[in-house]
C-alpha cells in the first residue's frame, strides 16, 4: 500500500508564451497555443483548491507568466487563497508600474531569470535582447519589500562567467541566488552538446561558489544545483514522484513533473474536468511511479531508494527508454556507461576551443 | 552571526508566516518552508523589529518559567543565528 502524503507546491505555468527563447527552456517541444490557455476563473478555483488540499506555495511560471494580462488578479487570487506566492520570470514584460501592483496584490517572492553576466552572452542564449530590462528590473526592486531571487542557469557556454555573474549577486544583496545547471529535457536536450559544461569548468564553479557561499553568508543564500550527469547518484527528482509537487499547464493538464509529457502512455487529467484532489490522489499519472511497486533492481533493493526515489523518471526514459529503469546517470544504474560516454565525448574537447554555437531555439507560440 | 542582546530582529524580505486560520502554522520563504512549534512560533511573533533580543528573551523567561533563564536567552540566539543564516531573519 502506497501513502499518499500532501503536495506542499503547486507550479502554476500559466502560458507557455515567452519573449526568450532560451536554448535550455524547460517547457515541451510542443508549446500551448494562447486559445488552449485556461481562463482566469479556472486558475482562481485551482488555486483554492490547492490551499485546501495542503499546498503552501504556489511558483506561477511559464513560458513568462507575466505574458497573461490576467497577472494582478491572479496573484491576489492565489494570495488570497493563502498560497505563498512567487513569480517566476524574465522581467521582460514589466515596469514600474506593473511591479508595484504585483506586490500590492500580494506577491511574495520574485525569481528573476539571467541568462548570463553580459549583454552578449545574453543574447545568444536567449536569442533577444533582455540583460539591460533585468538590470532595470533589478533596481526597481529595491523599492519594495519583497523576496528576491536571481536564477541564472549555467553551461558550459556561460560558467565562465561565474565571477560577474556574482559581482551582479552582491552589488544587488538578494535574499537567494541559484546557479542551476541545465537540465536536459526539452530544449536543453535538443541543445545538450553545446550546453553540457566539461569536468574542468565544474570543478572549477564548485570552487568558487563555495567561495562565494562563505564570503556571503547572512546576505544572499548561494543554491548551487549539479549538472547531475556528473554526479554519483541522482537527483531525488521532484522530491518523489506524485510526493510534494504538482504541476498544471497552460491548458490545464496535471504533471507530477515539468518534463512528464515526455513518458509514452501517460494520461493525464485536466483540471477543466477533475478537482485537483481527484487528480492528486487518483489519477493515473500521478499514481503510475508513486511509492516503491513500480522500482526494478538495483532501486529495488537499494539502500538509498528512500532518499532519491530511483531518481528521474523523465531522464531514465530518455536515456534508457524505459521509465521504469534506474536513473542512468545513478552509478550503480546498468546504463551509466551512457552517460560516462557523453562525458567522455564533451572533455575530450580542447578546452581553449569554443565551437562555433549551432543551438535551437525556443518559438513562441 | 549571533545577534546583539540590543539587536531588534524581524522577518527578512518574503518571508511570512501563514494565516492564524492554517494549520500547522509555517514560516514560509522562497522556495521553503519551516514548520513552529511551541517557543519556535512565540520567537518567530516577536520578530517583528520593535521587540530586542533582551526582551524576547524576557518574555519567554516569563512564560517558561520552570526553565534555567540562561538556557532560554541561549537557546533564543543560537535559534535567531540559525534563522539569520537562512535568511529568514534580518538583525
Amino acid at each position: 500500500m502506497t501513502t499518499i502524503t500532501t503536495p506542499l507546491a503547486l507550479v502554476a505555468e500559466l502560458t507557455h508564451r515567452c519573449p526568450l527563447h532560451c536554448v535550455y527552456c524547460s517547457n515541451p517541444l510542443e508549446l500551448a497555443k494562447r486559445e488552449q490557455e485556461l481562463p482566469t476563473q479556472t486558475w482562481v478555483r485551482v488555486f483554492v483548491e490547492a490551499a485546501k488540499n495542503g499546498v503552501l506555495q504556489v511558483d506561477l511560471t511559464g513560458g513568462e507568466p507575466l505574458a497573461r494580462t490576467d497577472i494582478v488578479e491572479l496573484v491576489h487570487a492565489a494570495r488570497q487563497a493563502g498560497l505563498y506566492v512567487s513569480l517566476i520570470t524574465s522581467g521582460l514584460p514589466l515596469d514600474e508600474a506593473k511591479l508595484a501592483a504585483l506586490v500590492e496584490a500580494g506577491l511574495d517572492h520574485f525569481q528573476l531569470s539571467l541568462q548570463g553576466a553580459t549583454e552578449q552572452t545574453a543574447r545568444e542564449i536567449s536569442n533577444s535582447t533582455s540583460h539591460p530590462q533585468k538590470l532595470r528590473v533589478l533596481r526597481w526592486l529595491k523599492k519594495h519589500r519583497v523576496g528576491i531571487t536571481l536564477n541564472f542557469v549555467i553551461h558550459r557556454q556561460n560558467i565562465q562567467e561565474l565571477d560577474d555573474m556574482l559581482a551582479i549577486v552582491e552589488e544587488h544583496q538578494p535574499g537567494c541566488v541559484e546557479f542551476a545547471s541545465v537540465q536536459y529535457y526539452g530544449w536543453g536536450l535538443a541543445n545538450r552538446d553545446a550546453l553540457l559544461p566539461t569536468r574542468a569548468q565544474l570543478d572549477s564553479c564548485v570552487q568558487t561558489l563555495k567561495e562565494a557561499e562563505e564570503r556571503l553568508k547572512g546576505k544572499t543564500r548561494v543554491v548551487f544545483v549539479v549538472p547531475d550527469y556528473y554526479a554519483k547518484y541522482p537527483k531525488p527528482c521532484v522530491g518523489g514522484w506524485g510526493r510534494k509537487l504538482m504541476l498544471v499547464t497552460p491548458d490545464g493538464h496535471v504533471l507530477p513533473c515539468h518534463a512528464a509529457s515526455v513518458i509514452p502512455g501517460l494520461h493525464f487529467d485536466s483540471v477543466r474536468e477533475k478537482s485537483l484532489q481527484e487528480i492528486w490522489e487518483n489519477s493515473e499519472a500521478f499514481r503510475k511511479f508513486r511509492g516503491e511497486d513500480w522500482m526494478q533492481e538495483p532501486c529495488k533493493s537499494c539502500d538509498r531508494r528512500q532518499l532519491d526515489f530511483g531518481g528521474c523518471r523523465c531522464q531514465a526514459l530518455l536515456l534508457a527508454g524505459d521509465a521504469a529503469a534506474t536513473d542512468p546517470v545513478c552509478s550503480l544504474a546498468p546504463t551509466r556507461p551512457k552517460v560516462d560516454a557523453m562525458l567522455m565525448a564533451i572533455n575530450s574537447h580542447r578546452p581553449d576551443q569554443r565551437e562555433p554555437l549551432q543551438f535551437i531555439y525556443r518559438p513562441n507560440p | 552571526m549571533k545577534p546583539e542582546m540590543t539587536a531588534t530582529p524581524r522577518l527578512a524580505a518574503g518571508v511570512r508566516l501563514n494565516e492564524k486560520s492554517q494549520q500547522p502554522r509555517m514560516l514560509l520563504m522562497p522556495e521553503r518552508a519551516l514548520r513552529l512549534n511551541g517557543p519556535s512560533l512565540e520567537i518567530v511573533q516577536l520578530c517583528d523589529g520593535k521587540h530586542t533580543v533582551q526582551q524576547i528573551a524576557e518574555k519567554l523567561q516569563a512564560v517558561y518559567a520552570k526553565a534555567e533563564p540562561q538556557r532560554i536567552t541561549d537557546d533564543l540566539v543560537g535559534y535567531l543565528e540559525l534563522l539569520h543564516k537562512e535568511r529568514a531573519v534580518d538583525f
